[in-house]
C-alpha cells in the first residue's frame, strides 16, 4: 500500500503557476486531487468505532490506577484517588516481574530462531522452482492452522521425554510451529517485491552465495525483515495455551501469571489490571514502526 | 515472474523443515498413536483399531461442541467482515489521522489472548465493570456467569472487538491499492456510491478479504484462552468451544485415546475447509498477477 503514495499522479493544472516550493505545493495538490475522487468517510463512524475498541482498554487502566478497596466500594469512571501502587506490586515482587523476563526471554528465542530459519527458505520459495514446492508451501500453512490445543499434549510429553520441560528453550521451539511457517510466508512476500536482475547482478560481479545474501540481500528487505520479526514476536507474546501447559515454575509465563491469579480467592483486581496494562505496554510502544507493513504482515505476506 | 528449476534450493528449504519436523509431524504422531491404542497404565499399550473414532463419532459431545463450535465461527463472521469493511471505508485515506486510526484499531491485535478475557471479564461485570454495570442500571437482567444469552452475547462482541480491526486492516490496504484512475473513471459516469462500492472497491477487495475469511475462520475454529478466562465454558457447556472440549479432555482428564482422535478429526476438518480457501486464494492471486 506504500506504493501508491509513492506512484507520481498527474499534476493538478493550477500547481505549476504558483510559485515558491514547488515540491510542497504539488504534494498538497497531489493530496487535493486525489481526495477529490475517493469517496471520504465519515469521522463519526470511524470515532464510535474507535470509541468502542478503547473503551474497554481505557476501562482496565482506570482499575489499574484503583486500589482494590476503591474498585470495590464505589463506581467510578476515573479514579478518585489515583495510585501507582499496584504497579510497584508487581516490580517488587519477583514472582510478579519474572513472569516477563520469562516471557520476554523465550519471545526473543523464537523471534531469533523463526527469522534465521525462515530467510533461506524464503528466498528459494520465491526465487525458485523444485520438487514438491507447491504442495511444501501449502503443508507450511497448514502449520499455522494447527489448533494449539491438538498440541497441547504431545508437545507435553516430547518435551517431557528430551528434558527440556520448563525451559524457555521449549516454549520458543513450540511457538516455531507457527511463527516459522509465518515468517517464511511474510518474507516470501517482500522476497518477492526485489527484482532478480540484482541476484544476477551480484553473481556475476563474482559473489558468492552467502556473501551476496548477507551484505546485498537481506539490507533490501530490511524492512520485511523487521516486519516478520514483529510478527514473530506478537504471535509468540499473545499465546497462552502452549506456554502454559510447557511451564511450571522456572519459564512460566507472564500470561500463566496472570491466569493463577484469577481462579485464586480474594481476587486483586487492581493488580490484575496494573499486570494487564503492563503486557499490553511492548506492543503499543513498536506498533508505531510498523503501521504501514500491519495489514501486509497479518495477512501473510499476501497483500 | 518466471521462476528458475533448481532442485538444490532444497537446501535453502531444510532448516525449516527439520524444525518444523520436530516441532510439528513428532507431536502429531504421537496423537496418531494414541488415537489408535489403549492402556491400563505402566506404559503398556494395545492395539485397539478405529474403536475411539467410532466412540467419538457416536459421542453427543463432540458433535455438540461442533455444533456450537460452527454456530460461533458463523456469528462472527457475519459480524466481523460486513462491519470491517464498512470500518475500512469510513477510514482516512492518509495524513496523519490514518497512521492514528491504523494504531489505535492495532491495539487489540496485540494484546495477549487471555489479557483480551480478563479486560472483558471485568468490563461486564456487573458490580465492578463498566458494561455490566452500565447495562444492570438500565434494567437489564445481564450475568455472564449464569445465563446462557448473557454469555453468548459476551463471548461474541469479544470478539468483534479483539478482531474486527484484522478484516477492516486487510481491507483497507486492499481499498488503498486501488488506482485514483477508477474513481475518476466512476465520476465522470455519475455512477452512485453503490455501484463504486459494488463494481470497483468490492472486486478489488475480494483477494485480500479471502485472507480475512481464511484467517478469520481458522483462528475462530481454535478459538481457547478468551472464552475459557471469561466463562469458562460455562453456564454449563453453553460456550465450551472444540479447543476448550480438547483440553478438558486431555489434560483434564486424560482421556487419551478419545481426545487423540478427537484431535484428529479436528484438524482434519480445518484442514479440508481451509485447503478450499487457499485453493480459491490462489487462484484469485493467478488472476490478478502477483498482488
Amino acid at each position: 500500500m506504500s506504493d501508491t503514495t509513492m506512484k507520481p499522479t498527474v499534476s493538478a493544472p493550477g500547481a505549476a503557476s504558483i510559485p515558491g516550493d514547488v515540491t510542497a505545493e504539488r504534494a498538497t495538490a497531489n493530496a487535493r486531487l486525489k481526495s477529490r475522487f475517493r469517496p471520504t468517510g465519515s469521522a463519526f463512524v470511524m470515532g464510535l468505532y474507535l470509541l468502542f475498541l478503547l473503551l474497554p482498554i481505557y476501562w482496565l487502566l482506570n482499575m489499574s490506577l484503583k486500589t482494590n478497596q476503591e474498585i470495590l466500594s464505589t463506581f467510578s469512571l476515573i479514579p478518585l484517588r489515583p495510585t501507582l501502587e499496584n504497579y510497584l506490586t508487581i516490580l517488587t515482587d519477583p514472582s510478579w516481574y519474572m513472569g516477563y523476563v520469562n516471557s520476554l526471554i523465550y519471545v526473543v528465542m523464537n523471534t531469533v530462531i523463526s527469522i534465521m530459519v525462515a530467510l533461506p527458505a524464503a528466498y528459494a520459495f520465491s526465487r525458485y522452482q523444485f520438487m514438491g514446492d507447491k504442495h511444501l508451501f501449502f503443508w507450511l500453512l497448514t502449520n499455522r492452522m494447527a489448533p494449539p490445543a491438538v498440541f497441547a499434549l504431545p508437545f507435553f510429553q516430547l518435551y517431557s521425554s528430551v528434558g527440556l520441560f520448563d525451559t524457555h528453550i521449549a516454549v520458543a521451539l513450540a511457538h516455531c510451529l507457527f511463527n516459522v511457517p509465518l515468517a517464511v510466508w511474510i518474507l516470501e512476500g517482500f522476497m518477492r517485491g526485489v527484482p532478480r536482475e540484482i541476484d544476477e547482478t551480484a553473481y556475476i560481479d563474482g559473489y558468492s552465495f552467502p556473501r551476496f545474501f548477507v551484505k546485498i540481500f537481506m539490507p533490501l528487505i530490511a524492512s520485511g525483515i523487521g516486519v516478520a520479526a514483529f510478527f514473530c514476536f506478537m504471535f509468540s507474546w499473545v499465546e497462552l495455551l502452549l506456554s502454559r501447559t510447557l511451564t511450571s515454575v522456572d519459564a512460566k509465563p507472564i500470561a500463566a501469571t496472570m491466569t493463577r491469579t484469577v481462579s485464586a480467592s480474594g481476587l486483586d483486581w487492581g493488580v490484575l489490571a496494573a499486570a494487564g496494562i503492563l503486557t499490553i505496554v511492548p506492543g503499543a510502544l513498536v506498533i508505531w514502526f510498523v503501521r504501514n507493513y500491519i495489514a501486509k504482515g497479518f495477512a501473510l505476506g499476501r497483500v | 515472474m518466471e521462476k528458475t528449476v533448481n532442485h538444490k534450493a532444497w537446501f535453502l528449504v531444510l532448516p525449516v523443515l527439520v524444525l518444523v519436523a520436530f516441532s510439528a509431524v513428532i507431536p502429531l504422531m504421537t496423537v496418531v498413536n494414541y488415537s489408535v491404542q489403549d492402556t491400563f497404565g505402566n506404559n503398556v499399550f494395545f492395539w485397539t483399531g478405529l474403536e475411539w473414532f467410532e466412540q467419538m463419532l457416536k459421542s453427543d459431545r463432540m458433535w455438540n461442541a461442533l455444533g456450537r463450535q460452527l454456530v460461533f465461527s458463523a456469528i462472527i463472521l457475519a459480524i466481523e467482515v460486513p462491519l470491517g469493511i464498512f470500518v475500512a471505508l469510513n477510514m482516512p485515506k492518509r495524513g496523519f489521522w490514518a497512521s492514528v486510526c491504523l494504531v489505535l484499531m492495532s491495539l487489540p491485535l496485540l494484546i495477549p489472548w487471555n489479557v483480551v478475557g480478563t479486560i472483558w471479564q471485568i468490563f461486564a461485570r456487573v458490580d465492578i465493570g463498566l458494561l455490566g454495570y452500565t447495562l444492570r442500571a438500565l434494567g437489564v437482567n445481564y450475568n455472564y456467569t449464569q445465563d446462557f444469552f448473557a454469555a453468548w452475547t459476551t463471548v461474541i462482541v469479544m470478539d468483534v472487538w479483539h478482531w474486527t480491526s484484522l478484516v477492516a486492516l486487510l481491507a483497507y490496504a486492499g481499498l488503498q491499492s486501488i488506482p485514483d484512475a477508477y474513481y475518476q473513471a466512476a465520476k465522470i459516469d455519475q455512477a452512485s456510491r453503490w455501484a463504486v462500492f459494488r463494481y470497483i472497491e468490492l472486486p478489488k477487495m475480494a483477494g485480500v478479504l479471502m485472507i480475512a475469511i481464511l484467517l478469520r475462520f481458522m483462528d475462530s475454529f481454535m478459538i481457547y484462552t478468551e472464552p475459557f478466562v471469561v466463562t469458562g465454558g460455562g453456564p454449563g457447556n453453553a460456550t465450551t468451544f472444540l479447543s476448550i472440549d480438547l483440553v478438558k479432555m486431555a489434560l483434564g482428564q486424560f482421556d487419551l485415546g478419545p481426545a487423540a482422535a478427537f484431535s484428529i478429526m479436528y484438524f482434519l476438518v480445518i484442514l479440508v475447509i481451509s485447503y478450499v480457501f487457499y485453493t480459491v486464494m490462489t487462484n484469485l492471486d493467478k488472476r490478478d498477477g502477483v498482488a
